[in-house]
């Protein structure tokens, strides 16, 4: 039962981080139909911006705690504007111009985007992997382990990710269905056209909409740099593919859906590993999304596209 | 008609679907006040003007003129923030959006002062959506979506609002009450109206003038009364159409 408990924990923080990547997939999938293969990047992007202005303004774990909070919301801030700036630069460089092509085409630039992000950060950070001493230490104990000799952990670094990643989740949530930004993102997701005929800048929006997904990268790239401790110029792969299997399994365009599909993913890898093998966490993730998809193809939280009249 | 300017002044259009021309040099104007019934056969080029006029596609040649200025070669968007409002073919409706957010969205370039007001009018022209306002879109019956399409270019408070078909589909009381709506805006708040219609007898019976298209031409222009005597117009559009 401890041991569960402490997979839970894990599995609730990892798929935090990719509830708020997925959301960046998920939106832009929504408005364009495209899938943005460089978003992975974006967060990795953000990693590693969090990380330089971390090192920059000397925060450590002897930072005194309330600087320590202030310097890490500065840090956030920061990073989150930036990374936003490259996903904006991002849409408009390759994806903008190639708005009405074929489909395809946006496909490849989007391969092309994440290629030339990853090389960028590896000639201008260098290849190797860049530690972050841990900022929060200690935790709460929930069980000392007297019975079982499993002691379980809710660490102060998991409590910020999950916190965090709940707050924003439900102001992003409330931007999107209520206010008139919100509504002109789900009209140009719903017909473009008429969103145009209505008055609505419909390139701005789309760009908006790339600025949005890339500061919630940010924010799990910040959280990644800290739960993890280190990052690399590759980050972005990994977290991006299983970021985007858990758009697809919550169902592609769907927001609540991302943050179902990226707790799911978070849970199922952390359970796998903790009772079966770590080999086989992302066979045991990628599976269950092709389960899913043979019986609900649009995912667990899709719109099934049988209202169009 | 006037000798003002028209509010609309369109001038040797052409628009073309790629290599295909679809309008070839279309002159037509639409005075302040007026209502203005465009007629012809499926296919054309009614629904390519209008959307021609508020730039989606552009025209290739020839201008458009709204109020006084050169709109032909404007973004969509910016057009539609000039007061010029559509119901467009096929009525649009955002089909996962309540009709309530469908009319916000019409409302979004109108002043937000006014959005109470405006609702409670459309509410009352259409009291059906006033039933239905928590309802998605996609759930309307036709004629519900017909109203909420014409309701929701109202919200912008238009000067001039373009219809695409009001009544296509729609049983024949509920285009009764939509025309009835129609002239209702036009002669007390004296909005300007510009209708393509196929429905032609009770389009013209409504409209001031009217203008005949034919293969991306226009081929005859009169009064409303002059267009439903001519024997051309009764054999080609209005065999039919009386009930």
């Amino acid at each position: 039962m401890d041991y569960f408990l402490q997979q839970l924990i894990n599995g609730v923080t990892l798929g935090s981080i990719y509830g708020l990547i997925a959301i960046g997939y998920t939106m832009v999938y929504g408005i364009i139909g495209m899938i943005n293969f460089a978003h992975g990047d974006i967060f990795m992007v953000g990693a590693f911006i969090a990380l330089i202005t971390i090192v920059a303004l000397g925060i450590t774990a002897a930072t005194p705690l309330l600087l320590l909070i202030a310097a890490l919301v500065l840090v956030l801030v920061i990073a989150m504007a930036l990374t936003a700036v490259w996903g904006w630069t991002v849409e408009r460089i390759a994806y903008r111009p190639l708005r009405g092509s074929f489909r395809l085409a946006p496909l490849i630039t989007a391969i092309g985007a994440s290629i030339a992000l990853q090389n960028f950060v590896q000639i201008s950070q260098g290849a190797r992997n860049k530690p972050l001493q841990p900022l929060f230490q200690g935790g709460f104990q929930l069980s000392d382990g007297a019975g079982t000799g499993f002691a379980v952990q809710l660490s102060y670094m998991q409590i910020l990710i999950i916190v965090t990643t709940v707050v924003l989740m439900a102001g992003f949530t409330f931007l999107i269905n209520n206010t008139s930004l919100g509504r002109a993102q789900r009209a140009c997701e719903q017909d473009r056209k008429m969103a145009a005929l209505l008055g609505v800048n419909v390139d701005r929006t789309i760009s908006l909409t790339f600025v949005m997904g890339a500061a919630l990268a940010a924010v799990a790239g910040l959280m990644f740099l800290m739960y993890y401790g280190v990052v690399d110029f590759f980050i972005g792969f990994v977290a991006g593919v299983k970021a985007f299997t858990a758009a697809v399994l919550g169902g592609i365009g769907s927001l609540p859906g991302a943050m179902l599909g990226g707790l799911l993913i978070g849970l199922i890898e952390t359970f796998w590993s903790g009772y079966f093998s770590v080999e086989y966490k992302d066979v045991a993730a990628f599976s269950i999304l092709a389960i899913v998809l043979i019986f609900m193809p649009e995912g667990l939280l899709g719109k099934p596209e049988v209202e169009k009249v | 008609m006037t000798m003002t300017e028209p509010l609309l002044k369109v001038r040797g259009v052409e628009t073309y679907y790629g290599k295909i021309i679809a309008l070839k040099g279309v002159d037509l104007d639409v005075h302040e006040g007026e209502i203005v019934t465009l007629i012809g056969a499926n296919g054309a080029g009614k629904s390519t003007l209008m959307m021609t006029v508020c730039g989606s596609p552009q025209a290739r040649n020839g201008s458009i003129v709204y109020a006084g200025e050169d709109i032909t070669t404007k973004p969509t968007y910016e057009i539609m923030r000039t007061g010029i409002a559509q119901s467009p073919e096929g009525r649009r409706i955002f089909p996962r959006m309540s009709v309530l957010e469908n009319l916000m969205m019409g409302g979004m370039v109108a002043e937000n002062k006014y959005f109470e007001d405006d609702l409670k009018r459309v509410f009352e022209l259409f009291p059906r959506l006033k039933e239905r306002q928590h309802q998605s879109g996609g759930t309307l019956s036709g004629g519900e979506q017909q109203m909420l399409a014409i309701a929701r270019a109202l919200m912008s408070r238009p000067r001039l609002l373009l219809l695409d078909e009001p009544s296509l589909g729609l049983a024949p009381i509920i285009v009764r009450q939509i025309f009835e709506a129609i002239n209702e805006l036009n002669k007390t708040d004296g909005l300007t109206v510009f209708l393509v219609e196929q429905n032609a007898y009770h389009a013209l019976k409504l409209a001031h003038r009217g203008y005949v298209m034919v293969n991306g031409v226009i081929t005859m222009t009169g009064t409303g009364k002059e267009l439903l005597s001519r024997e051309e117009v009764k054999a080609a559009y209005l065999e039919g159409g009386r009930h």
